[in-house]
């Protein structure tokens, strides 16, 4: 199993130089120097060279790129244009809140998706499949801002179940988690209607097989043939689509964030763009390329939990 | 009651499609009022009466807005996802039929953009390109790229093995005309398949964006730039956060629901799946 870690981990290291250099491209092919898009048009040209060679533009390509990926490698994301914070103080700041956030999205998409699709495969083209697989659909087609929106109105504006105000303090459990209840809903939501889509599809596939009829007529109770042998077949497809949709949920989450008024990297995010604040951009965007291979790797560590096959390949 | 079932929700989508088109269409004809004609005497007033569905912080006819808005939306699905699946899946195909280290590369690259949420990188882009239609365009874009390469790139893989190309590289046609002509008709029903379910997905990232503050600029009307109106009226005027929530909701549903159907019909293996 350390083995098996081991080597994934060492994967991973390539992925993270390839989408850091997505990122380092992205931010250079944009026309226009971005000194003269922070410091106006009728800048001097002394206070752009200036700026240049502060922000390290005044080198060459390669050496940006470099320094830039052997930077990011080692921990150091840089230092916001705007405020001369490091990018870590400020990300490590909100970081609880998206980590909340997203963990109990992905909590309620699984409990609401996996039985919601298992059931719907078990009674496929009944009238239980036709509702599962409408609000799936329906799911799935909610922006969250509008989800969201709609779900405030309802729930804190009209019924005042919940607060409207999303700035949770950490300390306080209680707090924390009234306030964690609209927003991961909101996000859990289409977490769930793309959870049940996957799972319903992967378990049609698994209760044709042999193994399914095998242990049936073994006398295992059909109950526990589906969720045990079942389940855990169709458990590959599914994990592999909540890894997937991460990259959604991420994007969903920076809506969610100022749809509910609560801390994250995705109002870090909006606030840098107004402040035209480019470091910050970058390496939140950083940030993100670390998010996105942690998650990949989290996924291939999960196949090899549920299917001991994958840990010999 | 699968045939029945899937049918009736393809044409219920149709439906939904069609009438945000023909509402984006004759929108000029429909509208009660002119979507950017300020009257502060009539507004934030709620929905009935005079104003079908209300009015907002500027006294603006909201199903006017919403009819005009129309169009904001479907010119830059249609726009983005045509441009996507002329650049991805021209850049599928070629790699797939070239084959070797050159497509292990380009679906290399093709992976790590797809590992990028796609509403981070358009936010990016935008913000960096600047807001308007054309930007917009652009940025949807290049978030459906890489997926569209890869729908092609697969059926590819197999294809240029088949007799008929053999045939036709026998009868002397170029590698173009190959790919092109006689590979390519294969192709088509997959990529309107996927068409119709990334335009699902263009339409909601650009309205994502515009709630965000990074659509086209007013006082052009755009469904995302309502909502986001709306949502800072919110305690005074509800349905100025609700009509265009909706609307935004029907056209998304109607372009998933085309999809769905279209894939059940043209994939066997997929048939109520």
């Amino acid at each position: 199993m350390i083995l098996f870690i081991l080597r994934r981990l060492l994967a991973a290291i390539p992925t993270l130089v390839a989408v850091l250099t997505l990122v380092f491209v992205l931010v250079r092919i944009v026309p226009g120097d971005p000194a003269v898009a922070i410091l106006g048009d009728r800048a001097t040209p002394d206070a752009i060279a200036a700026l240049d060679a502060k922000l390290g533009l005044d080198q060459p390509i390669w050496r940006q790129y470099v320094s830039f990926i052997g930077q990011s490698l080692t921990g150091d994301f840089g230092r916001s244009m705007v405020t001369n914070r490091p990018i870590l103080t400020d990300v490590a700041a909100v970081l609880p809140h998206t980590i909340d956030l997203t963990l109990a999205a992905v909590l309620i998409g699984t409990l609401v998706g996996v039985p919601a699709g298992v059931w719907a495969a078990l009674y496929r083209n009944r009238l239980i499949d036709i509702v599962a697989r409408m609000l799936s659909l329906i799911g799935l087609s909610f922006p969250v801002f509008v989800s969201g929106v709609f779900l405030l109105l309802a729930f804190a504006l009209h019924w005042h179940i919940f607060p409207v105000i999303g700035n949770a303090d950490l300390a306080d459990p209680v707090d924390r988690l009234t306030k964690l209840v609209l927003p991961a809903v909101t996000l859990g939501l289409v977490m769930a209607a793309y959870i049940t889509r996957v799972t319903r599809s992967a378990m049609l596939q698994v209760l044709g097989e042999d193994y399914m009829r095998t242990a049936r007529a073994k006398g295992v109770p059909w109950r526990r043939v589906v969720w045990r042998h079942g389940l855990r077949n169709a458990g590959l497809p599914v994990v592999t689509v909540v890894g997937l949709y991460f990259g959604i949920l991420i994007g969903n989450s920076v809506l969610t964030e100022i749809v509910f008024n609560r801390p994250g990297l995705g109002k870090l995010i909006v606030s840098a763009l107004n402040q035209r604040d480019y470091t910050m951009l970058q390496g939140l965007m950083v940030v993100y390329c670390f998010m996105i291979v942690l998650v990949n790797l989290m996924t291939d560590l999960t196949y090899g939990f549920i299917d001991p096959r994958v840990k010999q390949a | 009651m699968r045939w029945l079932l899937r049918n009736r929700m393809t044409a219920l989508g149709l439906l939904l499609c069609t009438l945000v088109v023909c509402g984006a269409v004759f929108a000029p004809w429909l509208a009660p009022y002119d979507p950017s004609d300020q009257n502060i005497v009539d507004k934030l007033q709620p929905p009935g009466g005079e104003y079908p569905l209300g009015t907002d912080a500027y006294g603006r006819d909201v199903l006017s807005r919403i009819l005009f808005g129309a169009r904001i939306s479907l010119i830059i699905a249609v726009a983005s996802i045509l441009s996507a699946i002329l650049v991805g899946g021209t850049i599928g195909m070629i790699s797939g039929y070239i084959g070797g280290r050159t497509d292990r590369f380009v679906m290399q690259v093709m992976d790590v953009m797809l590992s990028f949420p796609s509403l981070i990188l358009g936010l990016i882009v935008v913000a960096l390109l600047g807001p308007d239609l054309e930007n917009l365009v652009i940025a949807i874009a290049l978030t459906a790229i890489a997926p569209f390469a890869r729908i092609a790139r697969a059926p590819v893989l197999s294809l240029k093995e088949r007799a008929f190309v053999e045939a036709g590289r026998a009868l002397g046609f170029s590698h173009a005309r190959v790919l092109f002509v006689h590979i390519l008709p294969n192709l088509m029903s997959e990529i309107v398949v996927m068409g119709s379910l990334w335009m699902a997905t263009a339409v909601r990232t650009e309205a994502s964006l515009s709630f965000i503050g990074l659509g086209v600029k007013p006082p052009t009307p755009t469904w995302g730039g309502m909502m986001r109106d709306g949502f800072e009226a919110i305690l005074d005027a509800p349905w100025l956060s609700i009509w265009p929530g909706i609307a935004i909701l029907l056209l998304v549903l109607g372009l998933n629901m085309v999809g769905d159907g279209l894939r059940d019909a043209t994939d066997p293996k997929l048939a109520g799946g």
